[in-house]
């Protein structure tokens, strides 16, 4: 009988060794500077360079823009490194078609910054804290996510 | 204002912090949308490994270095980002899960990813610049 559950049928350590190095960066990232770093900001603070409306001229976007761009550059140095030192040679590639790919991004760019946060700031800082208005938001968005994904896998090829 | 001021050091402490963040996304695959994706299909809980080894680490170090230290190593205090509960927050989550579900990429994976040669993300980055261009347009 094959009845045995495989919650990870592709390995399980890389998940966790991989999560153990984001809060890592996320722990350097306070130790040295003690700054709070989730991902989305970056999205908003970047336009403050060419958007002059009050909303992006705000203190918390001018202020930060210029580390969070650096911190975002850290991020595809990272993966570059991952990609050097442990991939295959092979450039990633996604099956996912392009219309989901910029739909999807719009509505996870306007919702994140409307919500003040993703997956990595209410996800990992926010619930690092123990804000419990972020785990409002992370139990939110895993609801809506668990629809929409199983919705898509349903209608669509 | 002297507090945010980026010397070198700081802004070298924030690139390493970036690569090991970037480093993980690439290393537990959350940079392959498909990955993330099958998660939200039950099919594979390793996302919930990755959020949960990347929470704990957080957790400790949130919690422990400012008992340790007065201040940060190369700054004047530890900051704290406070959430607020307010609609602005669901409806914003509500409206992420939403595009996260259809596309399986979120703020992280799609610029880290860029570093494992996966261009196709750009699309997704694209949208997701506009998305919060959009939401700054629309906020009073």
């Amino acid at each position: 009988m094959e009845t045995t559950l495989n919650l990870f049928p592709l390995g399980w350590q890389h998940y966790l060794l991989g999560g153990v190095f984001i809060g890592a960066g996320v722990a350097l990232l306070f130790v040295f500077t003690g700054l709070v770093g989730g991902m989305s900001s970056v999205f908003s603070s970047t336009w403050s360079y060419v958007v002059q409306r009050p909303y992006f001229q705000q203190a918390r976007y001018i202020d930060s823009r210029l580390w969070r761009l650096v911190y975002a550059a850290g991020l595809v140095l990272g993966a570059l490194l991952w990609w050097l030192a442990l991939g295959d040679g092979t450039p990633g590639s996604t099956s996912v078609p392009v219309w989901q790919l910029v739909a999807g991004g719009f509505l996870v760019g306007y919702g994140a910054r409307l919500g003040n946060g993703c997956t990595s700031g209410h996800g990992i800082c926010g619930l690092g804290s123990l804000q419990w208005p972020s785990l409002v938001a992370v139990l939110t968005f895993m609801a809506t996510a668990f629809i929409t994904a199983n919705l898509v896998a349903r209608w669509l090829p | 204002m002297n507090a945010q001021q980026m010397t070198l050091g700081r802004l070298l402490a924030v690139l390493a912090a970036g690569v090991l963040f970037g480093f993980g996304l690439a290393l537990s695959t959350m940079v392959q949308p498909e990955v993330v994706l099958s998660f939200l299909r039950f099919t594979d809980f390793g996302l919930m490994l990755v959020m949960g080894g990347a929470v704990v680490v957080t957790l400790v170090a949130y919690k422990l270095l400012p008992r340790w230290l007065r201040q940060p190593l190369l700054g004047d205090r530890f900051h704290t980002h406070v959430a607020h509960l307010n609609r602005d927050t669901v409806v914003g989550a509500a409206l992420f899960g939403v595009g996260w579900g259809l596309c399986g990429v979120c703020p992280g994976p799609a610029i880290a990813g860029l570093g494992t040669g996966n261009w196709s993300l750009l699309w997704a980055l694209g949208g997701i610049a506009l998305g919060a261009l959009v939401q700054g347009l629309r906020a009073r």
